[in-house]
């Protein structure tokens, strides 16, 4: 059960203004100011308006951690605030699952052009380079912080799985729980890699939007100009309670992790098969182990992570898996909004689809007004649609080969 | 400028994304797609890059497909060359 | 923690085994290796190390990427994942399976890394801020992330079940093939798992210099000495071992010949905050995992230590063995003491030696300790392999932060 949920986005810090960017289809995509980006191909980016010391952190805090780990502990202070659930459950039925694709990239990046004097030493200056660069190194520091806000003693770790992180470690999370390993998971996702080494590889790949000129647009899922994503950065952490767990206590149940499902491609580290199979063999399962038949689906959280190739390969999987059901349930990706934050994004997706569940509203594709003709499904452009939602899917595909499916139900199925 | 023909694309693909081990890249290739030579759009990517940098051209997303021959891309890679010169 | 299904009869069997280690590639030659007491720790000699506070390390000697992988994917590859992919083709040879032949999506793979492609990383970086963006290699993107040795061994083998990646550092090892297990569960019949990694490159060296762990001891036999009066922390290395992990009746069908084992419990447990006064939880991890495994304390025949080298990780490790074993109620060993820590790819080493060690009931030794420490909680199996009588073996990995991790195997 998700009993709390905290956010860490482009466009807002902490859920409600989160949902409030989403529903209202505005876009957070701009040119990228945290760093100088104008000899790169991509210059745009989502970036999350950030400030550290009003987000509640000691400087001793600011100091050491990543961006990444700060972003994951405000978002996760959030969650556990929002569930009430900190001092209350057993240390030991207590976990943490954290992913995460870039890790500490940032501060890597950062501390390496300092250590390697700008990339001329092989041999980097050990006189130099921060005292915390272990915890940059290994991201499971990350989860080690985040155990010790909830005094976590159970089990604890870092899911990477590149840009379906978010998902897999909240599958991962939800089996901890299911499995009667743990009653209460703090489980969420975190990225913040808009450095120059991360533009630099997306760049070689050409994965990345050129659309320079007009920021604001730049991310355009499903369309037919679409050409490339848009990174992002953020977090989403939500705390997964055991059923029983969370209704003695009398906690406020947003919806259930009802099934999820990964599969690998076995293709290509960064290429899709044009026919979506493992994907729709990722949502099938997910789908049969959420009991959820393909008509039951009222929203689908889409990956649209608005490159030529993924938005076509969903699209196939969509067809693939859920049959006529395909064309009739609405569909939308949030990336249009708040870029492609690589593995903390799925997270925020299944944020977003929790928060569709609570709020009974679809938040749209943005800048969706040319659809290509070969994605012909209800992607909801532009205007957020109010609709009751009971059963909501939403999936990810990732560097790797990684395509995964989870699905979210409302309270009323668990408690039924 | 001197042409760059594939004697020079075979030395960059090799060093820059390897070759396949059943694949003669000194027969006659011009013709055949980069996929049935063993080379993905990663290795593509990584070529064009090597060639772009050395040659100060720029080439579309377009000129970059698997399904592309030699012959097509050398044939993008010197107009490209020619309108830089 | 908890007890989920994993009872005697439906536990993971263990059909295949692949190594690559300081002392040995291929799982004969490194458990001949270690069973001679054969240590592949020494002087680092793949770049300079002045200047840095230590210069002793456990690295793969002669290892030709060339002469084991082919041509198109040394471009694109870190080291570790070129030994990844080498352990990965040993231990399916070793299984005997081939993910092709068998039914879509049966086959998966999960690995446990701790940073990623660090030395292809360095390169790129190097490149990115000396010369520009456009020098970065298009193979960057992945070849430096967590999860590429899935990705890679997953591509080259056809494998397109359930998989994924963990990273609890030093623990990651167990961590990998515990998930698996659950893939298992969850309908993926066979799995491949376990960890392989390397970070041997200048860059590495700084980063993981500052975890305070690792020992400034110039001599290369008296660097790592886990549970000695002179540990004095730890040696890094590389590499690691696979382990292909399937459902027993799965294997059967598919008329697998080797058993090593089967993974019959597992736990990970988390350290309370540093500093809290309270009890690490490496002792609740152990009871746990003996919990699920259904057996008592006395039913476990050996036990692979963490085996630190840092003095009070040591002393944590040595009581809470000592108090549920009893004080010297089993003997414990350290065969890492031959390699150095593999960052992600140690605890999977350990859990293919304790399956060596059941498979010819002998327990390989701890090698260079000459002044144990705890000589009074444990019975540390010393300089000479012993042989006895093997059942069970319980696996201890502890990762920097908090992480604890065990496993028990069964012949």
């Amino acid at each position: 059960m998700v009993t709390g949920i905290g956010v860490v986005a482009p466009g807002g810090i902490g859920t409600k203004q989160y949902w409030e960017l989403l529903t209202a289809g505005r876009t957070a995509t701009r040119t990228i100011s945290q760093f100088d980006a104008s000899a790169f191909r991509s210059r745009v980016a989502a970036e999350c308006d950030f400030d550290p010391v009003a987000s509640g952190l000691s400087q001793r805090e600011i100091r050491a951690w990543d961006r990444t780990t700060q972003f994951a502990v405000v978002a996760a202070r959030e969650a556990l605030a929002d569930s009430g659930v900190l001092g209350v459950s057993d240390p030991y039925r207590t976990g943490v699952m954290v992913g995460t694709a870039c890790g500490m990239t940032q501060s890597l990046d950062h501390e390496y052009a300092v250590v390697s004097d700008e990339g001329k030493k092989w041999h980097v200056d050990d006189a130099h380079g921060s005292p915390y660069l272990y915890d940059y190194f290994a991201p499971s520091s990350m989860a080690a912080e985040l155990a010790w806000i909830v005094d976590a003693q159970g089990p604890v770790g870092v899911v990477s799985t590149g840009c379906t992180s978010g998902i897999d470690v909240l599958g991962h999370a939800a089996d901890l729980v299911a499995d009667g390993t743990a009653d209460v998971m703090l489980s969420g996702a975190s990225d913040a890699a808009i450095s120059p080494i991360t533009v630099a590889c997306f760049d070689a790949i050409r994965a990345t939007t050129p659309r320079n000129d007009d920021p604001g647009t730049a991310s355009r899922p499903f369309d037919r100009t679409r050409n490339g994503f848009a990174l992002g950065e953020g977090t989403a952490i939500l705390v997964l309670e055991e059923y029983g767990h969370a209704r003695r206590r009398g906690a406020h149940v947003y919806a259930e992790i009802s099934g999820h499902a990964t599969r690998a491609n076995a293709y290509s580290m960064t290429g899709l098969r044009a026919d979506g199979r493992e994907l729709a063999e990722a949502i099938t399962t997910a789908l049969d182990r959420a009991r959820v038949n393909p008509g039951d689906l009222d929203y689908i959280n889409a990956h649209g992570s608005s490159t030529k190739q993924n938005d076509l390969h969903e699209t196939m999987a969509y067809k693939r898996s859920l049959g006529e059901h395909a064309y009739a349930t609405p569909i939308s990706s949030i990336k249009s909004m708040i870029g492609h934050s690589l593995g903390a994004i799925c997270s925020l997706e299944v944020a977003a689809s929790v928060l569709a569940i609570e709020h009974g509203v679809i938040p749209p594709t943005a800048n969706l007004h040319e659809p290509d003709p070969d994605c012909d499904l209800d992607y909801v452009p532009v205007t957020a649609r109010e609709q009751r939602c009971d059963t909501v899917l939403s999936v990810a595909s990732g560097f790797g080969g990684f395509q995964s499916a989870i699905v979210l139900t409302a309270p009323e199925r668990a408690a039924a | 400028m001197a042409s760059f023909g594939i004697k020079e694309l075979v030395d960059v693909l090799r060093e820059s994304a390897g070759e396949d081990e059943d694949i003669n890249l000194e027969g006659d290739i011009l013709d055949i797609d980069f996929e049935s030579l063993g080379y993905d759009s990663l290795a593509l990517f990584n070529t064009i890059r090597w060639v772009e940098r050395d040659l100060g051209i720029a080439l579309s997303d377009e000129a970059i497909s698997v399904t592309g021959t030699p012959r097509a891309l050398l044939d993008e890679i010197n107009r490209a060359a020619a309108q830089a010169a | 923690m908890s007890v989920n299904r994993r009872d005697g009869a439906s536990a993971p069997v263990v059909t295949g085994v692949g190594v690559v280690s300081p002392n040995g590639i291929g799982v004969e030659a490194y458990w001949k290796a270690v069973l001679a007491g054969s240590s592949g720790i020494g002087e680092i000699s793949r770049f300079d190390t002045d200047g840095y506070a230590s210069g002793i390390g456990g690295e793969i000697k002669g290892f030709d990427p060339a002469e084991h992988l082919p041509s198109r994917l040394v471009p694109q590859t870190d080291r570790m994942t070129r030994l990844a992919l080498v352990a990965a083709e040993q231990t399916l040879a070793d299984a005997d399976l081939d993910p092709r032949s068998l039914p879509d999506f049966a086959v998966g793979v999960v690995t446990a890394a701790s940073a990623g492609g660090m030395e292809f990383g360095q390169r790129e970086m190097e490149a990115l801020w000396s010369k520009g963006g456009a020098y970065v290699s298009s193979y960057q993107a992945f070849a430096w992330f967590y999860p590429v040795n899935t990705g890679q061994i997953s591509i080259r083998h056809g494998m397109r079940g359930a998989s994924s990646a963990v990273v609890t550092e030093q623990a990651g090892g167990l961590d990998a093939v515990a998930k698996a297990g659950r893939h298992i569960d969850q309908g993926t019949p066979h799995m491949l798992a376990g960890g392989v990694d390397s970070a041997l490159c200048p860059w590495g060296w700084l980063c993981m210099s500052r975890s305070g762990r690792l020992s400034t001891v110039a001599d290369p036999d008296r660097a790592y000495l886990p549970f000695d009066t002179d540990a004095s922390g730890h040696v890094p290395g590389e590499g690691g071992a696979l382990l292909v992990l399937e459902d027993p009746e799965a294997a059967e069908r598919r008329g697998a010949r080797k058993r090593y084992g089967a993974v019959v419990g597992h736990a990970s447990t988390f350290d309370p905050r540093p500093g809290s006064g309270r009890e690490p939880g490496l002792r609740r991890a152990i009871e746990a995992a003996l919990d699920q495994a259904r057996v008592g304390a006395g039913d476990i025949d050996v036990v692979f230590a963490d085996a630190s080298g840092v003095p009070d990780l040591d002393r944590q490790e040595a009581e809470a063995l000592a108090a549920v074993f009893g004080p010297r109620g089993v003997p414990v060993t350290a065969p890492k003491s031959m390699t150095g820590r593999l960052l992600a790819g140690g605890a999977s080493l350990d859990l293919a030696t304790a399956l060596l060690a059941l498979r010819d009931e002998v327990v390989p030794p701890t090698v260079n300790v000459t002044s144990p420490a705890y000589g009074d909680l444990i019975d540390l199996v010393l300089d000479q392999p012993r042989e006895c009588s093997l059942t069970y073996a319980l696996v201890v990995a502890r990762g920097y932060g908090g992480f604890n991790s065990v496993m028990v195997v069964r012949r």
